[in-house]
């Protein structure tokens, strides 16, 4: 028979206020086994810890059950008090009664009495609980970063500068992914690409990066410091070490049917192309879609004009096999299809164009070379309109229900910049509320009003069509009660950010999981912000949220600071609560290795004895130390050999028994 | 503030105003915007405040085009034409508070008006 | 191909050419338009608020009428598409809606929005399809410049009507391609003429006219099409500016076909 104590936490008024704690502790001292029982305002805190500890010593103790918040909350808080008492940590058990009941109920008598019932089930557990002891498993330590944005090379750069291996897997061409397409950036309007650009340069020649460009991850298999991943690197039909970058066969190719994803479509490219100048590694594509060569067999000419001899039509593409201690996702964002938004006339009229063709518009690197003109007619625009908000914010099912946070803050500065490059022009932004939380952000937002005069209106366009060239943006002004029919040159919209779509496939290859939106969801949102709750995940940049760029860097950063802490270790601590399988009930099925997603559990030729009857059969063994106990096995196996420790048939059973008692 | 009224209104319309979040989407929108006292936006913000008298008083419940523009454009699924018709049948529910009588009719006839403009004429301003 | 047809008031007497030319039409690209027996006016605007029951009756019935013989309902006039279509959306979705309105018609079975409603040019999209059409024209009316006028009925709102994008739409430019014409597309295609105001704002159902003749005038339009006899009217009585032909488009139909 165990010694079992029970400790009953108030946590503040988030119990106590619905639930009679008091009521609770006399209801279970006469539980079977139960030697001990109290309350505590706090269980968590120093002293609540030390109740537990003095009543193991005092008591002997051989079981715990807490009945607090959630063990996803403190259960790993709970053992360690318990294993410092002497006591075996998978002897405690946590009863929720917080999650799982006081906040969810209001009636006080309902909760105390589910109170009462969840504290039973989990001393009923730990009566069947045995002591568990954790092996351990080796860290490679390698990082891997999937995306080359900004929060993957920042990411990688500090990984990199503490000592440890990391590759960066990206899928286009080029590192440098949304930032490398911005104009200046807020709130100090330094221009990205000279941040950005020796940043990438860093990454490609620190000697510890390797840069998979133009490269996918194909599948991932492992867990936390074991993980094994194979990389896709797509055929760019060039020889990466034989191309100098030297840009001629991207002048001389003659399909220039392809729409220039760095210049957003604005402008074409050439079937091999490099995507911009300041690309690395500085390496020539060619885009099989729109070469002629191998569409057709003819034409060729880049591979005639070729000094280097680096072209090279029968390429295929190469599978990378790497281990890995860490992953993170960086996989960042893009702005949504206005295709539901064509009130605002985005397919319609070319001077409607959204914030990253904006941008475009006005980088000297971009298709006009820094000078704004219209789309339409390559004119100078005089009056130009920005819309907030288009399809952030929009629970109408055409849009995103989120704020994408980022809009606020780039569409002041481009008004700015326009009234600054352009003092002649008139500029208006229709905003719903202006968003400026951050470091001289409000003041930034000032400035545009203050100094540049640009006109902020409070309220929404609902409407752009066009009277003889001009486009006429119909919108309402809400502070004046009026609704305005703004003659406009162009026409601005702050499309709503949405994460990458690999995003939900990369994802679900890590086990990783995402919320509605698609964004990767933390292991805690306030705690753990940068860790997905599948252990060796971690979360950089736009993946997790919308951010901006001094956001995301701090948070590429803060995940490279984990990445650091877990690649530091050489080993690590396995949990336990791991599958194992009963060799005299196993029937030999393989079931179980079928539906293991780790790979763990593996088929031998044992020697049995059953009952007296010693003979060879075909079982199923465990490798504990891939196991990640997630008990698929144990629900499959036909026979109930396979069982799961901590989380035993028997102790799950007691469970429902003690609940429907 | 009404009370009574509102929830009448907020009950015909089916209107959730606590949806809205003050885009002014749907004032930007309305093609009779200029003709109304009272425009779609705030149709909303004075029903979620009870103040309904003012409506129903207001020229702007027969100026509404019915076009539902406002309805489409809105990005939280407010309806404010929903909230418009509401007070619209609010007034003409009430005894002899017709906005179209019948015997309005003949003077307003032309040749080519179509049976269609009569009967939903009918069918909006009177009871 | 045979539907069950429910054309309204106005196409039985100022709209007649609407409804005369989409039967000639239908004939020759195989549709029989089977009109109901017994049909009652639909009332022409939707009652929107939720407490109104007998308004619907009369659009229930025609439904019921076309469940009975096992067919599609094929529409015509915009109105009555708009008032059918979303009536029969109530009988699917509103619990309340169906039980008032099945206690009150006492059916041998209640109706619960088991008919398709199919609007004409929907007929032709999908049932019969452009490329048919195409092929049945013998009279293309080649190089006309036309402007498709949508107004609201036929697409808003668009989670209920689902007729075609709300904010470009394509399915009358589509149209006017099958016939051999060239369509113009004018930013106002889809925004108010002001027809229900048309008897007693008079001004403002003007202003909106205007805009939108000015608008089709300015793209080069020579005709405007539209299904809609209450935006025929207005469009046609109520411009103050310039004046452009406003006609049925299944008349422009009938005349590529060559049955006028």
């Amino acid at each position: 028979m165990q010694k079992i104590g029970v400790f009953i936490c108030h946590c503040g008024t988030n119990i106590a206020a619905t639930v009679d704690v008091e009521a609770v502790t006399e209801a279970i001292k006469n539980e079977p086994g139960v030697v001990y029982a109290a309350n505590y305002q706090y269980m968590c805190s120093e002293n609540g810890q030390a109740l537990i500890k003095n009543a193991i010593a005092e008591y002997g103790l051989t079981g715990v059950v807490v009945c607090s918040c959630s063990p996803r909350m403190h259960e790993a808080t709970f053992r360690k008090a318990a294993q410092e008492a002497g006591l075996n940590p998978y002897m405690v058990e946590i009863a929720n009664i917080r999650e799982h009941c006081s906040w969810i109920h209001k009636d006080k008598v309902e909760a105390t009495e589910k109170a009462i019932i969840l504290a039973r089930a989990a001393i009923a557990k730990v009566h069947l609980n045995a002591p568990l002891i954790s092996g351990q498993s080796d860290v490679t330590k390698r990082a891997l970063v999937i995306g080359g944005g900004i929060a993957g090379i920042q990411t990688a750069l500090d990984i990199a500068e503490a000592g440890f291996e990391v590759d960066i897997v990206e899928k286009s061409p080029t590192i440098g992914g949304k930032m490398a397409q911005l104009d200046k950036t807020f709130p100090t309007l330094d221009c990205a690409a000279c941040i950005l650009t020796p940043k990438m340069v860093d990454a490609k020649s620190n000697d510890k990066i390797t840069l998979y460009t133009y490269s996918e991850v194909e599948s991932v298999k492992g867990f936390v410091g074991n993980f094994e991943v194979s990389i896709r690197k797509k055929a760019r039909y060039v020889n990466t070490d034989l191309c100098t970058g030297c840009g001629e066969c991207t002048t001389k190719c003659p399909s220039r049917k392809a729409k220039s994803e760095f210049n957003m479509g604005l402008m074409n490219r050439g079937a091999i192309y490099i995507p911009f100048a300041q690309a690395i590694p500085n390496v020539a594509t060619i885009d099989p879609q729109y070469c002629i060569h191998m569409k057709t067999g003819k034409c060729g000419l880049c591979e005639k004009v070729c000094s280097a001899h680096a072209i090279d039509f029968k390429q295929q593409d190469e599978i990378v096999e790497q281990k890995y201690g860490a992953i993170v996702m960086a996989t960042g964002f893009n702005l949504i299809n206005l295709d539901q938004f064509d009130e605002f006339g985005y397919s319609k009229y070319p001077d409607v164009v959204t914030s990253l063709e904006f941008e475009r518009l006005m980088n000297a690197a971009g298709p006009t070379e820094g000078t704004l003109l219209r789309p339409s007619n390559h004119e100078h625009p005089h009056t130009l309109v920005f819309v907030q908000c288009v399809g952030s914010r929009d629970t109408s099912g055409c849009g995103k229900p989120y704020c994408s946070k980022i809009c606020c803050m780039y569409t002041a500065k481009h008004a700015m910049l326009v009234r600054d490059k352009y003092p002649d022009t008139e500029v208006y932004v229709f905003y719903i509320d202006v968003r400026t939380p951050g470091k001289n952000f409000d003041e930034f937002y000032r400035r545009a009003v203050e100094q540049y005069g640009v006109h902020y209106i409070k309220g929404m366009v609902g409407k752009v069509t066009d009277k003889d060239g001009k486009l006429i943006v119909q919108g309402s002004d809400l502070l004046e009660n009026k609704q305005l029919k703004i003659e406009a040159d162009m026409v601005v919209l702050a499309a709503a950010v949405e994460p990458d779509p690999s995003a939900r496939s990369v994802a679900s290859m890590l086990t990783a999981s995402i919320d509605t939106n698609d964004f990767m969801t933390e292991a805690h949102a306030k705690l753990r912000p940068v860790e997905s709750p599948t252990a060796g995940i971690f979360l950089s940049g736009m993946a997790q949220g919308p951010k901006d760029i001094p956001e995301t860097v701090s948070q590429a950063s803060a995940c490279a600071a984990k990445v650091i802490g877990l690649l530091a270790k050489d080993h690590l601590v396995n949990n336990p609560c791991v599958a194992q399988s009963n060799e005299l009930r196993c029937n030999g099925c393989s079931n179980c290795e079928k539906v293991c997603p780790y790979g763990a559990i593996s088929y031998i030729e044992k020697e049995v004895n059953d009952h007296g009857v010693r003979e060879v059969r075909r079982i199923a063994q465990v490798n504990e130390a891939v196991c990640q106990g997630c008990g698929a096995c144990t629900v499959t196996c036909p026979s109930g050999a396979m069982d799961l420790k901590g989380f035993s048939t028997n102790q799950i059973m007691a469970e429902v028994d003690a609940i429907c008692r | 503030m009404d009370k009574f009224l509102q929830e009448q209104i907020l009950r015909m319309s089916g209107v959730n105003t606590r949806k809205c979040m003050k885009c002014g989407k749907c004032s930007g929108t309305c093609p009779a915007y200029d003709e109304m006292e009272y425009h779609p936006h705030q149709f909303v913000a004075m029903v979620e405040s009870g103040d309904i008298d003012a409506l129903m008083q207001s020229n702007s419940i027969w100026t509404c085009l019915s076009c539902f523009a406002c309805v489409e454009r809105c990005p939280r699924s407010v309806e404010p034409a929903n909230l418009i018709e509401a007070v619209r049948l609010a007034v003409i529910r009430q005894q002899n508070a017709n906005h179209l009588k019948a015997q309005e009719i003949p003077e307003n006839l032309e040749e080519k008006l179509p049976q269609q403009a009569i009967v939903s004429a009918f069918r909006k301003y009177s009871k | 191909m045979i539907l069950s047809y429910y054309p309204g008031c106005t196409l039985k007497t100022k709209a007649q050419d609407l409804d005369l030319y989409a039967r000639k039409s239908a004939e020759v690209l195989g549709v029989t338009m089977e009109e109901l027996e017994e049909w009652q006016c639909c009332g022409a605007v939707y009652p929107m608020a939720s407490d109104e029951i007998a308004t619907k009756l009369s659009a229930v019935r025609a439904l019921e009428n076309a469940k009975e013989k096992g067919q599609d309902l094929l529409t015509l006039c915009s109105a009555c598409h708009h008032v059918i279509k979303r009536v029969n959306h109530d009988m699917q979705t509103n619990a309340d809606m169906q039980m008032k309105v099945n206690n009150y018609l006492q059916l041998d079975e209640p109706y619960t929005g088991e008919t398709k409603v199919v609007h004409y040019l929907e007929m032709l999209r999908d049932l019969v399809g452009f490329d048919k059409i195409k092929e049945k024209v013998v009279n293309p009316l080649k190089g006309k410049k036309i402007a498709a006028y949508y107004g609201c009925l036929l697409l808003r709102p668009s989670d209920v009507l689902q007729f075609d994008n709300p904010e470009n739409p394509s399915i009358m430019e589509d149209f006017i391609r099958s016939i051999g014409a060239t369509p113009v597309e004018t930013p106002y295609r889809n925004e108010c003429c002001g027809g229900y105001v048309s008897m007693e704002n008079k001004k403002l159902a003007q202003k909106k006219v205007d805009l939108i003749i000015s608008s089709a005038m300015e793209k080069g339009a020579e005709m405007i099409i539209t299904a809609c006899p209450l935006c025929m009217y207005n469009l046609d009585a109520n411009s103050t500016e310039h004046k452009l032909p406003i006609v049925y488009f299944t008349e422009l139909l009938a005349e590529a076909l060559g049955v006028k």
